[in-house]
Protein backbone atom coordinates (compact mmCIF):
# COMPACT_ATOMS: atom_id res chain seq x y z
CA UNK A 1 0.00 0.00 0.00
CA UNK A 2 1.07 3.33 -0.73
CA UNK A 3 0.88 6.17 1.28
CA UNK A 4 -0.36 8.52 -0.63
CA UNK A 5 -2.99 8.33 -3.67
CA UNK A 6 -5.26 10.48 -5.44
CA UNK A 7 -8.48 8.59 -5.01
CA UNK A 8 -9.06 6.68 -1.60
CA UNK A 9 -12.34 4.86 -2.21
CA UNK A 10 -13.70 3.33 1.25
CA UNK A 11 -16.17 0.80 0.86
CA UNK A 12 -16.11 -2.27 -1.99
CA UNK A 13 -19.25 -2.88 -2.66
CA UNK A 14 -21.13 -1.91 -5.86
CA UNK A 15 -20.87 2.14 -5.36
CA UNK A 16 -17.41 1.68 -4.32
CA UNK A 17 -16.05 -1.06 -7.10
CA UNK A 18 -17.85 1.58 -9.79
CA UNK A 19 -15.82 4.69 -8.50
CA UNK A 20 -12.53 3.13 -8.33
CA UNK A 21 -13.06 1.12 -11.58
CA UNK A 22 -14.03 4.59 -13.22
CA UNK A 23 -11.28 6.59 -11.35
CA UNK A 24 -8.21 3.91 -12.55
CA UNK A 25 -9.22 3.84 -16.25
CA UNK A 26 -8.76 7.30 -16.30
CA UNK A 27 -5.63 7.07 -14.90
CA UNK A 28 -5.51 8.06 -11.36
CA UNK A 29 -3.78 6.28 -8.76
CA UNK A 30 -6.55 4.67 -6.62
CA UNK A 31 -7.33 2.61 -3.31
CA UNK A 32 -10.03 0.73 -2.40
CA UNK A 33 -10.42 -0.56 1.16
CA UNK A 34 -13.32 -3.23 2.12
CA UNK A 35 -13.43 -3.95 6.03
CA UNK A 36 -15.11 -7.12 5.75
CA UNK A 37 -12.44 -9.89 4.37
CA UNK A 38 -14.13 -10.98 1.24
CA UNK A 39 -15.98 -8.55 -1.35
CA UNK A 40 -19.50 -9.61 -1.86
CA UNK A 41 -20.03 -11.09 1.45
CA UNK A 42 -22.13 -10.97 3.74
CA UNK A 43 -24.87 -9.93 1.54
CA UNK A 44 -27.06 -7.62 2.57
CA UNK A 45 -29.60 -7.46 -0.36
CA UNK A 46 -33.05 -8.90 -2.27
CA UNK A 47 -30.30 -8.85 -5.16
CA UNK A 48 -32.98 -7.45 -7.80
CA UNK A 49 -32.16 -4.75 -10.57
CA UNK A 50 -33.93 -4.48 -13.83
CA UNK A 51 -32.18 -5.20 -17.38
CA UNK A 52 -31.59 -1.82 -19.13
CA UNK A 53 -30.19 -0.17 -15.68
CA UNK A 54 -27.61 -3.54 -15.40
CA UNK A 55 -26.73 -3.01 -19.20
CA UNK A 56 -25.61 0.54 -18.39
CA UNK A 57 -22.72 -0.82 -16.07
CA UNK A 58 -21.88 -4.32 -17.12
CA UNK A 59 -22.45 -6.98 -19.82
CA UNK A 60 -24.77 -9.61 -18.19
CA UNK A 61 -23.20 -12.71 -17.65
CA UNK A 62 -24.45 -15.99 -16.27
CA UNK A 63 -21.80 -16.75 -13.85
CA UNK A 64 -23.57 -13.77 -11.36
CA UNK A 65 -27.45 -13.98 -12.50
CA UNK A 66 -29.28 -16.55 -10.33
CA UNK A 67 -32.13 -15.65 -12.40
CA UNK A 68 -33.93 -14.07 -14.75
CA UNK A 69 -37.38 -12.43 -14.41
CA UNK A 70 -40.22 -11.94 -17.54
CA UNK A 71 -43.23 -10.59 -15.01
CA UNK A 72 -44.15 -9.51 -11.33
CA UNK A 73 -46.62 -9.94 -8.81
CA UNK A 74 -48.57 -7.77 -6.43
CA UNK A 75 -50.66 -9.65 -3.64
CA UNK A 76 -52.55 -7.01 -1.98
CA UNK A 77 -53.67 -7.06 1.61
CA UNK A 78 -57.10 -9.61 0.56
CA UNK A 79 -54.82 -11.95 -0.75
CA UNK A 80 -55.80 -11.11 -4.48
CA UNK A 81 -52.92 -10.91 -6.98
CA UNK A 82 -52.60 -9.28 -9.69
CA UNK A 83 -49.71 -9.83 -12.16
CA UNK A 84 -48.05 -7.96 -14.30
CA UNK A 85 -46.45 -9.97 -17.74
CA UNK A 86 -43.32 -8.04 -20.24
CA UNK A 87 -44.47 -7.87 -23.45
CA UNK A 88 -41.31 -6.73 -24.19
CA UNK A 89 -39.14 -8.47 -26.80
CA UNK A 90 -37.32 -12.13 -24.89
CA UNK A 91 -39.84 -11.09 -22.43
CA UNK A 92 -37.04 -10.43 -20.20
CA UNK A 93 -37.06 -7.27 -17.76
CA UNK A 94 -34.78 -7.90 -14.85
CA UNK A 95 -32.59 -10.27 -12.98
CA UNK A 96 -32.19 -11.85 -9.58
CA UNK A 97 -28.10 -11.58 -9.13
CA UNK A 98 -25.88 -13.37 -7.15
CA UNK A 99 -24.39 -10.38 -5.20
CA UNK A 100 -21.52 -12.52 -3.62
CA UNK A 101 -19.82 -13.20 -7.58
CA UNK A 102 -21.23 -10.23 -8.95
CA UNK A 103 -19.62 -7.41 -5.93
CA UNK A 104 -16.44 -9.63 -6.74
CA UNK A 105 -16.52 -9.35 -10.89
CA UNK A 106 -17.35 -5.20 -10.06
CA UNK A 107 -13.83 -4.72 -7.57
CA UNK A 108 -12.15 -7.60 -9.82
CA UNK A 109 -12.35 -5.25 -12.72
CA UNK A 110 -11.54 -2.54 -10.67
CA UNK A 111 -8.17 -4.09 -9.79
CA UNK A 112 -7.78 -4.15 -13.33
CA UNK A 113 -8.23 -1.37 -14.24
CA UNK A 114 -5.37 -0.75 -11.82
CA UNK A 115 -6.70 0.24 -8.79
CA UNK A 116 -5.18 -0.92 -5.58
CA UNK A 117 -7.77 -3.21 -3.45
CA UNK A 118 -7.18 -4.21 0.36
CA UNK A 119 -9.96 -6.32 2.12
CA UNK A 120 -9.88 -7.11 6.01
CA UNK A 121 -9.01 -3.19 6.05
CA UNK A 122 -10.98 -0.70 7.72
CA UNK A 123 -10.92 3.34 7.60
CA UNK A 124 -11.16 3.76 11.44
CA UNK A 125 -10.86 7.69 11.37
CA UNK A 126 -10.48 10.40 8.78
CA UNK A 127 -7.23 12.48 8.49
CA UNK A 128 -7.70 16.26 9.24
CA UNK A 129 -5.38 19.33 8.32
CA UNK A 130 -6.23 23.08 9.04
CA UNK A 131 -9.94 22.16 8.99
CA UNK A 132 -9.63 19.76 5.41
CA UNK A 133 -10.09 16.26 4.73
CA UNK A 134 -6.70 15.17 3.73
CA UNK A 135 -7.36 10.95 3.76
CA UNK A 136 -8.15 8.34 6.18
CA UNK A 137 -6.46 6.25 9.08
CA UNK A 138 -6.42 2.64 7.97
CA UNK A 139 -6.26 -0.69 10.21
CA UNK A 140 -5.72 -4.19 9.00
CA UNK A 141 -4.42 -7.22 11.12
CA UNK A 142 -3.37 -4.68 13.73
CA UNK A 143 -1.67 -2.36 11.68
CA UNK A 144 -2.34 1.14 11.52
CA UNK A 145 -1.27 2.89 8.76
CA UNK A 146 -2.24 6.55 7.33
CA UNK A 147 -3.04 6.89 3.43
CA UNK A 148 -3.24 10.53 2.06
CA UNK A 149 -5.67 11.14 -0.76
CA UNK A 150 -6.78 14.09 -2.89
CA UNK A 151 -10.28 13.22 -2.95
CA UNK A 152 -12.07 10.35 -0.58
CA UNK A 153 -15.05 8.76 -2.03
CA UNK A 154 -17.18 7.51 1.02
CA UNK A 155 -18.77 4.53 -0.14
CA UNK A 156 -19.33 2.45 3.13
CA UNK A 157 -23.11 1.66 2.91
CA UNK A 158 -25.80 1.83 5.08
CA UNK A 159 -23.83 1.33 8.21
CA UNK A 160 -21.44 4.52 7.00
CA UNK A 161 -19.59 5.86 9.44
CA UNK A 162 -17.13 8.26 7.43
CA UNK A 163 -19.17 11.09 6.42
CA UNK A 164 -20.20 11.65 9.78
CA UNK A 165 -16.85 11.73 11.16
CA UNK A 166 -15.97 14.47 8.89
CA UNK A 167 -19.10 16.08 9.68
CA UNK A 168 -22.30 15.35 7.55
CA UNK A 169 -25.45 14.44 9.29
CA UNK A 170 -26.03 10.71 8.05
CA UNK A 171 -29.02 9.69 10.74
CA UNK A 172 -31.38 7.92 9.15
CA UNK A 173 -34.69 9.07 10.72
CA UNK A 174 -36.27 5.54 12.59
CA UNK A 175 -39.35 5.35 10.43
CA UNK A 176 -37.35 5.29 7.53
CA UNK A 177 -35.28 2.69 7.94
CA UNK A 178 -36.24 -0.58 6.42
CA UNK A 179 -35.71 -3.46 9.04
CA UNK A 180 -35.08 -6.24 6.61
CA UNK A 181 -34.51 -10.31 7.04
CA UNK A 182 -34.28 -13.02 4.11
CA UNK A 183 -33.80 -16.61 3.69
CA UNK A 184 -32.72 -17.76 0.62
CA UNK A 185 -35.04 -20.98 0.43
CA UNK A 186 -35.46 -24.19 -1.53
CA UNK A 187 -37.49 -26.42 -2.03
CA UNK A 188 -40.50 -24.35 -2.48
CA UNK A 189 -43.12 -23.80 -5.32
CA UNK A 190 -42.60 -20.74 -6.86
CA UNK A 191 -43.04 -19.11 -10.36
CA UNK A 192 -39.45 -18.95 -11.03
CA UNK A 193 -39.68 -15.77 -13.29
CA UNK A 194 -41.66 -13.69 -11.46
CA UNK A 195 -40.74 -11.25 -8.60
CA UNK A 196 -43.94 -11.41 -6.13
CA UNK A 197 -44.62 -8.53 -3.63
CA UNK A 198 -46.73 -8.60 -0.63
CA UNK A 199 -48.46 -5.93 0.54
CA UNK A 200 -50.45 -5.00 3.67
CA UNK A 201 -50.35 -3.59 7.19
CA UNK A 202 -50.75 -7.54 8.76
CA UNK A 203 -47.64 -8.90 6.27
CA UNK A 204 -45.56 -6.09 6.16
CA UNK A 205 -46.39 -2.47 8.04
CA UNK A 206 -44.95 0.38 5.81
CA UNK A 207 -42.95 -2.26 3.98
CA UNK A 208 -43.51 -4.96 1.81
CA UNK A 209 -42.70 -8.42 1.76
CA UNK A 210 -40.92 -10.20 -1.47
CA UNK A 211 -40.14 -13.42 -2.92
CA UNK A 212 -37.78 -12.83 -5.68
CA UNK A 213 -36.73 -16.79 -7.38
CA UNK A 214 -32.98 -17.98 -7.72
CA UNK A 215 -33.85 -20.78 -9.29
CA UNK A 216 -36.61 -23.04 -10.29
CA UNK A 217 -37.37 -24.08 -6.59
CA UNK A 218 -35.23 -21.33 -5.00
CA UNK A 219 -36.02 -17.71 -3.99
CA UNK A 220 -34.69 -15.22 -1.53
CA UNK A 221 -37.75 -14.47 0.53
CA UNK A 222 -37.90 -11.50 2.50
CA UNK A 223 -39.20 -8.29 4.16
CA UNK A 224 -38.00 -5.24 5.43
CA UNK A 225 -41.03 -3.45 7.75
CA UNK A 226 -40.24 0.38 9.30
CA UNK A 227 -38.09 1.13 12.26
CA UNK A 228 -41.09 2.74 14.08
CA UNK A 229 -43.20 -0.72 13.43
CA UNK A 230 -40.21 -2.45 14.46
CA UNK A 231 -40.34 -3.98 18.32
CA UNK A 232 -40.03 -6.93 20.82
CA UNK A 233 -42.45 -9.63 19.31
CA UNK A 234 -43.09 -7.51 16.07
CA UNK A 235 -39.90 -7.63 14.40
CA UNK A 236 -39.10 -7.96 10.76
CA UNK A 237 -38.49 -11.45 11.79
CA UNK A 238 -40.98 -12.22 13.64
CA UNK A 239 -43.31 -11.32 10.38
CA UNK A 240 -41.14 -13.29 8.29
CA UNK A 241 -41.19 -16.49 9.87
CA UNK A 242 -44.97 -16.24 10.13
CA UNK A 243 -45.35 -15.79 6.67
CA UNK A 244 -42.75 -18.37 5.80
CA UNK A 245 -44.42 -21.09 8.20
CA UNK A 246 -47.74 -20.79 6.19
CA UNK A 247 -46.23 -20.45 3.24
CA UNK A 248 -43.63 -22.70 2.84
CA UNK A 249 -43.92 -24.92 5.48
CA UNK A 250 -41.66 -27.38 4.13
CA UNK A 251 -39.45 -24.49 2.19
CA UNK A 252 -35.65 -25.29 3.41
CA UNK A 253 -33.61 -21.81 4.34
CA UNK A 254 -29.51 -21.93 3.58
CA UNK A 255 -28.77 -18.99 4.54
CA UNK A 256 -30.09 -15.92 6.41
CA UNK A 257 -29.82 -12.52 5.81
CA UNK A 258 -30.32 -9.26 8.18
CA UNK A 259 -29.81 -5.80 7.02
CA UNK A 260 -31.24 -1.95 6.70
CA UNK A 261 -32.70 -0.18 3.70
CA UNK A 262 -33.01 3.42 4.02
CA UNK A 263 -36.07 4.93 2.52
CA UNK A 264 -35.55 8.52 3.35
CA UNK A 265 -34.29 11.31 1.02
CA UNK A 266 -30.93 11.60 0.02
CA UNK A 267 -28.50 13.53 2.09
CA UNK A 268 -28.98 16.87 2.12
CA UNK A 269 -25.67 17.26 0.02
CA UNK A 270 -23.29 14.69 -0.54
CA UNK A 271 -20.11 16.19 -0.57
CA UNK A 272 -17.43 18.60 1.28
CA UNK A 273 -14.13 19.34 0.59
CA UNK A 274 -12.06 16.45 -0.42
CA UNK A 275 -14.67 14.37 0.37
CA UNK A 276 -17.80 12.51 -1.46
CA UNK A 277 -20.65 10.11 -0.89
CA UNK A 278 -22.14 7.83 -2.83
CA UNK A 279 -24.53 4.73 -3.12
CA UNK A 280 -25.96 3.42 0.66
CA UNK A 281 -24.15 6.00 2.06
CA UNK A 282 -25.10 9.14 0.59
CA UNK A 283 -29.21 7.59 1.36
CA UNK A 284 -29.40 7.22 -3.01
CA UNK A 285 -31.81 3.84 -2.09
CA UNK A 286 -34.91 4.12 -4.00
CA UNK A 287 -37.41 5.10 -1.55
CA UNK A 288 -40.19 3.35 -2.96
CA UNK A 289 -38.39 -0.23 -4.02
CA UNK A 290 -35.64 -0.74 -1.88
CA UNK A 291 -33.56 -0.89 -4.70
CA UNK A 292 -30.14 0.42 -4.56
CA UNK A 293 -27.68 -1.63 -6.59
CA UNK A 294 -27.96 1.02 -9.81
CA UNK A 295 -28.31 3.87 -7.92
CA UNK A 296 -24.54 2.97 -6.49
CA UNK A 297 -22.88 1.96 -9.35
CA UNK A 298 -24.37 5.11 -10.94
CA UNK A 299 -23.12 7.66 -8.21
CA UNK A 300 -20.27 6.38 -8.02
CA UNK A 301 -19.23 5.91 -11.35
CA UNK A 302 -20.39 9.87 -11.46
CA UNK A 303 -18.44 10.73 -8.21
CA UNK A 304 -15.13 9.47 -9.60
CA UNK A 305 -15.57 10.98 -13.32
CA UNK A 306 -16.58 14.28 -11.08
CA UNK A 307 -13.32 13.41 -9.07
CA UNK A 308 -11.34 13.03 -11.47
CA UNK A 309 -11.69 16.23 -13.98
CA UNK A 310 -11.60 18.72 -9.82
CA UNK A 311 -8.00 16.81 -9.28
CA UNK A 312 -7.04 17.31 -12.62
CA UNK A 313 -8.03 21.01 -12.20
CA UNK A 314 -6.33 20.99 -8.86
CA UNK A 315 -9.37 22.15 -7.02
CA UNK A 316 -11.22 19.55 -5.19
CA UNK A 317 -13.00 21.66 -2.85
CA UNK A 318 -16.41 21.06 -1.94
CA UNK A 319 -17.38 23.85 -4.26
CA UNK A 320 -15.77 21.89 -7.01
CA UNK A 321 -17.12 18.62 -5.69
CA UNK A 322 -20.52 20.18 -5.47
CA UNK A 323 -21.02 19.24 -9.41
CA UNK A 324 -21.37 15.39 -8.56
CA UNK A 325 -24.13 16.57 -5.75
CA UNK A 326 -26.09 18.66 -9.04
CA UNK A 327 -25.60 15.92 -11.69
CA UNK A 328 -26.86 13.30 -9.55
CA UNK A 329 -30.06 15.14 -8.39
CA UNK A 330 -30.99 16.31 -12.15
CA UNK A 331 -30.07 12.69 -13.62
CA UNK A 332 -33.12 10.67 -14.33
CA UNK A 333 -32.08 8.33 -10.76
CA UNK A 334 -31.83 11.94 -8.90
CA UNK A 335 -35.73 12.70 -10.11
CA UNK A 336 -37.08 8.61 -9.41
CA UNK A 337 -35.63 9.22 -6.27
CA UNK A 338 -37.60 12.31 -5.72
CA UNK A 339 -41.07 11.24 -7.29
CA UNK A 340 -40.86 7.74 -5.62
CA UNK A 341 -40.26 9.21 -1.89
CA UNK A 342 -43.35 11.13 -2.67
CA UNK A 343 -45.07 7.93 -3.80
CA UNK A 344 -44.18 5.55 -0.90
CA UNK A 345 -44.74 8.47 1.70
CA UNK A 346 -48.37 8.23 0.38
CA UNK A 347 -48.80 4.46 0.25
CA UNK A 348 -47.62 3.62 3.89
CA UNK A 349 -50.16 6.03 4.94
CA UNK A 350 -53.24 4.16 2.99
CA UNK A 351 -55.24 1.41 5.34
CA UNK A 352 -55.59 -2.02 3.81
CA UNK A 353 -59.13 -1.16 2.56
CA UNK A 354 -57.18 0.87 0.45
CA UNK A 355 -54.41 -0.87 -1.14
CA UNK A 356 -57.10 -3.52 -1.78
CA UNK A 357 -59.21 -0.91 -3.89
CA UNK A 358 -55.64 0.42 -5.94
CA UNK A 359 -54.00 -3.02 -6.45
CA UNK A 360 -58.00 -4.73 -8.07
CA UNK A 361 -58.46 -1.59 -10.49
CA UNK A 362 -54.61 -1.23 -11.72
CA UNK A 363 -55.25 -5.38 -12.72
CA UNK A 364 -58.18 -4.70 -14.79
CA UNK A 365 -55.95 -2.81 -16.86
CA UNK A 366 -53.73 -3.82 -19.62
CA UNK A 367 -49.96 -2.49 -19.40
CA UNK A 368 -47.72 -2.86 -22.09
CA UNK A 369 -44.38 -1.42 -21.33
CA UNK A 370 -43.00 -3.05 -17.81
CA UNK A 371 -41.96 -0.23 -15.03
CA UNK A 372 -42.64 1.27 -11.63
CA UNK A 373 -43.24 4.41 -13.53
CA UNK A 374 -45.80 3.10 -16.18
CA UNK A 375 -47.61 1.14 -13.12
CA UNK A 376 -47.92 4.66 -10.94
CA UNK A 377 -49.18 6.03 -14.26
CA UNK A 378 -51.95 3.36 -14.67
CA UNK A 379 -52.59 3.24 -11.10
CA UNK A 380 -53.30 7.14 -11.25
CA UNK A 381 -55.45 6.81 -14.48
CA UNK A 382 -57.62 4.67 -12.51
CA UNK A 383 -57.80 6.26 -9.83
CA UNK A 384 -58.45 9.86 -10.39
CA UNK A 385 -58.64 10.98 -6.80
CA UNK A 386 -55.06 9.51 -6.17
CA UNK A 387 -53.67 12.68 -8.05
CA UNK A 388 -55.71 15.07 -6.23
CA UNK A 389 -54.14 13.37 -2.56
CA UNK A 390 -50.78 12.75 -4.18
CA UNK A 391 -51.12 16.55 -4.60
CA UNK A 392 -47.75 18.28 -6.87
CA UNK A 393 -46.57 15.76 -7.31
CA UNK A 394 -49.28 14.24 -9.77
CA UNK A 395 -47.54 16.74 -12.42
CA UNK A 396 -44.15 15.22 -12.42
CA UNK A 397 -45.85 11.64 -13.44
CA UNK A 398 -47.88 12.47 -16.46
CA UNK B 1 -8.68 3.07 19.67
CA UNK B 2 -11.07 -0.04 18.85
CA UNK B 3 -13.01 -0.96 22.31
CA UNK B 4 -15.28 -3.81 22.41
CA UNK B 5 -17.80 -3.09 25.39
CA UNK B 6 -20.96 -5.65 26.00
CA UNK B 7 -22.62 -3.11 27.13
CA UNK B 8 -22.14 0.60 27.84
CA UNK B 9 -24.11 2.72 31.35
CA UNK B 10 -25.24 5.73 31.26
CA UNK B 11 -26.82 8.05 34.14
CA UNK B 12 -30.26 9.95 33.20
CA UNK B 13 -32.47 11.85 35.87
CA UNK B 14 -36.11 11.24 35.22
CA UNK B 15 -39.18 13.72 34.46
CA UNK B 16 -39.58 14.39 38.25
CA UNK B 17 -35.99 14.99 38.26
CA UNK B 18 -35.76 13.24 41.68
CA UNK B 19 -34.78 9.90 41.13
CA UNK B 20 -31.57 8.48 38.90
CA UNK B 21 -32.51 5.75 36.77
CA UNK B 22 -29.22 4.02 35.12
CA UNK B 23 -29.59 2.51 31.81
CA UNK B 24 -27.82 0.50 29.80
CA UNK B 25 -27.18 -0.83 25.97
CA UNK B 26 -26.92 -4.42 25.72
CA UNK B 27 -25.90 -5.98 22.79
CA UNK B 28 -26.38 -9.88 22.66
CA UNK B 29 -23.74 -10.76 20.54
CA UNK B 30 -25.24 -14.43 20.32
CA UNK B 31 -27.83 -12.65 18.06
CA UNK B 32 -26.22 -9.82 16.57
CA UNK B 33 -26.28 -10.34 12.55
CA UNK B 34 -23.99 -7.56 12.48
CA UNK B 35 -26.11 -6.07 9.69
CA UNK B 36 -25.47 -2.50 10.64
CA UNK B 37 -29.03 -1.29 10.60
CA UNK B 38 -28.85 -0.10 14.34
CA UNK B 39 -25.87 2.15 13.16
CA UNK B 40 -27.80 4.00 10.68
CA UNK B 41 -30.24 5.20 12.98
CA UNK B 42 -27.69 5.71 16.12
CA UNK B 43 -28.13 9.98 16.41
CA UNK B 44 -25.21 10.20 18.72
CA UNK B 45 -23.19 8.07 16.22
CA UNK B 46 -22.41 5.88 18.66
CA UNK B 47 -22.14 2.89 17.32
CA UNK B 48 -20.06 1.42 14.57
CA UNK B 49 -19.79 -2.05 12.88
CA UNK B 50 -16.55 -3.27 12.82
CA UNK B 51 -16.70 -6.49 10.41
CA UNK B 52 -18.09 -8.81 12.61
CA UNK B 53 -18.76 -7.38 15.68
CA UNK B 54 -20.33 -3.68 16.95
CA UNK B 55 -18.93 -1.39 19.01
CA UNK B 56 -20.74 1.01 21.44
CA UNK B 57 -19.05 4.11 22.17
CA UNK B 58 -19.05 6.43 25.30
CA UNK B 59 -21.69 8.84 23.87
CA UNK B 60 -24.09 6.46 23.64
CA UNK B 61 -27.03 7.80 25.54
CA UNK B 62 -29.34 4.59 25.63
CA UNK B 63 -31.58 5.92 24.03
CA UNK B 64 -33.09 2.50 22.60
CA UNK B 65 -33.78 3.33 19.02
CA UNK B 66 -31.18 0.75 17.94
CA UNK B 67 -32.97 -1.79 19.85
CA UNK B 68 -35.75 -1.08 18.22
CA UNK B 69 -35.25 -1.10 14.52
CA UNK B 70 -32.55 -3.93 14.78
CA UNK B 71 -34.45 -6.79 12.94
CA UNK B 72 -33.38 -9.49 14.90
CA UNK B 73 -33.87 -8.04 18.57
CA UNK B 74 -29.87 -8.18 19.72
CA UNK B 75 -29.97 -4.67 21.41
CA UNK B 76 -31.73 -4.48 24.85
CA UNK B 77 -31.65 -1.13 26.91
CA UNK B 78 -32.11 -2.30 31.01
CA UNK B 79 -33.41 0.05 33.36
CA UNK B 80 -31.97 -0.10 36.01
CA UNK B 81 -33.44 1.82 39.75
Amino acid sequence: MKSKYEVLVIGGGPAGALAAKTAAEKGFSVCLVEKRPAIGAPVRCAEGIGKEALAEFIEPDSRWISAEMSGAGIVAPDGFEMTLESSMAGGKVGYILDRKIFDRELVWQAADAGADVYVKTRASAPIMHDGRLKGAQLECCGNVSKVMADVVIAADGVESKFGKWCGIDTTVPVREIMSSVQYVMTDIDINPHATIFYLGNEVAPEGYLWVFPKGKRAANVGIGISGRKSGKGHRAKDYLDRFVKQKFPHGKSIECIIGGVSVCRPLECTVADNLMLVGDAARVVDPLTGGGIYNAMFTGKLAAEVAADCIAKGDVSKKALMTYDREWRASKMGKSIERNYHIKEYMIKQPDEKLNAIIHSVSALDLTEFSTLTLIKELLKANPKLLIELGALAASIR
Amino acid sequence: MITNPVCKRSVKINETGLQHISRMLNVHRDICGYCGCCVSVCPEGALELIDAYLSVEENCTSCGICAKVCPLGALEVVHEK
